[in-house]
């Protein structure tokens, strides 16, 4: 695995994070390359979609949650200073939910939003971009004859990939999918997988997920975090054929705890 | 392995006669409520049809709806014959016959003429304090749920707004009594003598003064808002929690703020649950005397509200006829003979369908509502 010219896209230093009194993330240190899909395994309630939540700062929603020591840094700024506009952070940074939750709207209108949100597009090229967005995710084909048909129309996996076009829509750098797969069938899954292929092209990705196999044959760079703490992060191949942790090693090979 | 014989009763089932004597007895409760009911609506159509429907075209009395409310006069004329006339016609006869005499006359107040006051007043009182209820009630779910941090002092606010629909009507008709119509500030350049205060304005010679807004269609209104008040914030609320979380994280996510969230992403998608609530707190606010007894009705009133007023504002600030006001001082203030059936009778039954349209319609909207909006 080549290691990547570019500066990383998202660094984290010695950060920690609270809910309330409770510590979710320790100390973690990692950088996340540009323009390729690193992927955060780990057991239930390890804190990966906290992590996760940190970079689009998704965590201000939540009372009593905050970074209480350490930074995050993006395009080389600190996401967390007072001055960071959230609603510019969270167009660099879009995500892509567990659940996936179009409106109950028209499938053109869900794509739509953030164009209209943030008065990207005049009415006229509206259409384009919509387009754009659709193929980018894979859906233009299937759902190019319904544009105004309710979203709630389509399948589970149709719909996480309408999801991701309503998230491309806005052209972010960054992606956060949080276990975008947990509810589809295989099919669905490897559609949604062949996408973050190529979306990778383009796109810095993360992606949280509980299947192994997914994050191999996703990731190029992989973390494996316990208990609110980063085990062990390096190149995906790496990481599954010869971790360097035994706790890595026992969580991979399931014979955990 | 239990033996498969013992599931077979023999003779009757142990407590088989406790069950059925409970089962009798509930039955009968509940069918002694139907035939109350029954009754009720049987009184009320078996009187009212024959006020309001007539056996020629239109078949509807359209004069008992659309016409103003008057004095009856009951006499007999020279050939013993007897009129019933409202006060109106009644001049127009006396000045059309000249010296004929007339005897046994007797006057009805109210029971001449139609409806077309109070049913005007009720629709503008109902639609006046929707207004109001829905504007201040949803503002107050939205900061509740969406915006408030769930504190013990907001669960506490909470508490207390449920706690206010447990209040008497009547209560709120005193409270509005001493506040809208006494208290609340006007702004004015000739401040009344019950003015409770008064404050400079510095603008001319306009002073704020606290004097209320007499008893007047928007005294009664803002009465009837903060009646039904807490029953729109408590199922706007609902509405609003009934709305997924990921619609909001969706939302946020895509960069928008609180308040563009809740416009496109929350609100639409909670309106119809607010607005069919809404809806059954119409009929509340339809049908309540004691809110607007001492707020804003009268009794007796020439014109149709909107009609001899100096500048449209005035509107609001006259005093309006109402519906169950009506009824009331038809039962209450005149005594009943069968000259002033047709009114009571009839005042009763247009309320009946009245209330009856706004409560099935709401519940018609409801279903169709809800078997649309899922997801
Ligand atoms: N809103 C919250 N308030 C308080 N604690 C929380 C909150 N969300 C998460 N936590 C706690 O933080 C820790 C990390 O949670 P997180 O959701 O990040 O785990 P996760 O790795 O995403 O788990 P999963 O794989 O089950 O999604 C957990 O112990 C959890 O209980
Ligand atoms: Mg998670």
């Amino acid at each position: 695995m080549s290691v990547s010219p570019q500066p990383p896209a998202i660094q984290v230093r010695d950060m920690h994070f609270h809910y309330g009194p409770t510590c979710a993330l320790k100390a973690l240190t990692l950088d996340v390359a540009e323009r390729q899909v690193t992927a955060f395994i780990g057991p239930s309630g390890c804190g990966k979609s906290t992590l996760l939540r940190c970079f689009n700062r998704m965590n201000d929603e939540i009372p009593g949650a905050r970074v209480t020591q350490g930074s995050i840094h993006i395009g080389g700024i600190d996401i967390q200073d007072r001055s960071v506009d959230v609603v510019k952070l969270r167009r660099e940074v879009g995500m892509v939910f567990q659940k996936s939750n179009p409106f109950p709207r028209s499938i053109f209108d869900n794509v739509a939003f953030g164009l209209q949100l943030h008065r990207m597009a005049s009415r006229s090229i509206l259409v384009q971009a919509v387009e754009e967005a659709l193929v980018s995710a894979a859906l233009w084909d299937e759902v190019k004859d319904r544009l105004h048909e309710s979203a709630l129309g389509l399948s589970g996996g149709q719909q996480q990939r309408l999801c991701i076009a309503r998230s491309l829509a806005v052209k972010p750098r960054i992606i956060l999918m949080d276990e975008p797969c947990s509810a589809l069938d295989p099919i669905a899954t490897a559609k949604v997988e062949d996408l973050i292929r190529t979306l990778r092209q383009q796109y810095t990705i993360i992606i949280v997920t509980h299947s192994m196999q997914q994050a191999a044959r996703v990731s190029d760079h992989t973390a494996f975090f316990y208990l609110g703490e980063l085990i062990e992060f390096s190149g995906t191949l790496k990481l599954f054929s010869n971790p360097a942790h035994k706790l890595t090693e026992d969580y991979l090979r399931g014979t955990f705890g | 392995m239990h033996d498969p014989e013992t599931l077979i009763r023999k003779g009757l089932p142990k407590g088989h006669f406790k069950d059925l004597a409970v089962r009798l007895m509930l039955g009968i409760t509940t069918y002694c409520i139907v035939i109350i009911a029954a009754l009720l609506f049987f009184k009320i159509i078996k009187d009212g049809v024959p006020v309001l429907f007539t056996a020629k075209a239109p078949f509807v009395d359209l004069g008992f709806l659309l016409d103003k409310n008057e004095t009856l006069h009951v006499f007999d004329d020279a050939q013993g014959l007897r009129h019933q006339l409202p006060a109106s016609q009644y001049s127009d006869y006396i000045k059309s016959h000249g010296e004929a005499p007339i005897y046994n006359e007797q006057t009805f107040s109210y029971s001449g003429g139609g409806i077309i006051g109070p049913i005007v007043g009720t629709a503008l009182l109902t639609i006046g304090s929707m207004v109001l209820a829905l504007f201040f009630g949803v503002s107050a779910a939205i900061y509740l749920s969406e915006y408030a941090k769930q504190s013990p002092f907001i669960h506490a606010v909470r508490i207390a707004i449920l706690n206010l629909a447990g209040i008497p009507s009547i209560v709120f008709g005193l409270f509005g009594f001493s506040v809208f119509v006494l208290a609340v500030p006007v702004i004015t350049s000739t401040p009344s003598d019950r003015s409770l205060l008064t404050l400079p304005l510095f603008i001319g010679d306009a002073v704020l003064s606290f004097q209320g807004w007499n008893s007047s269609l928007i005294a009664g209104c803002a009465t009837l808002a903060c009646m039904i008040l807490p029953v729109i914030i408590t199922a706007s609320e609902e509405s609003l929690r009934a709305v997924p979380q990921g619609f909001r994280d969706a939302s946020l996510a895509m960069g928008a703020t609180r308040w563009q969230t809740i416009r496109t992403c929350v609100l639409p998608f909670s309106m119809p649950g607010i607005l069919t609530s809404s809806l059954l707190a119409i009929t509340r606010v339809a049908g309540e005397t004691a809110p607007i007894m001492f707020t804003a009705a009268v009794a007796a009133k020439d014109d149709l509200p909107w009609q001899a007023l100096a500048n449209p504002f005035d509107l609001l600030s006259s005093q309006v006829q109402a519906l169950p006001y009506h009824i009331y001082t038809l039962a209450a203030r005149i005594p009943a003979s069968e000259y002033t059936q047709r009114a009571q009778y009839g005042s009763v039954f247009v309320f009946l369908i009245l209330v009856a349209t706004l409560s099935f319609g709401s519940m018609l909207l409801r279903a169709k509502l809800r078997a649309k909006l899922k997801w």
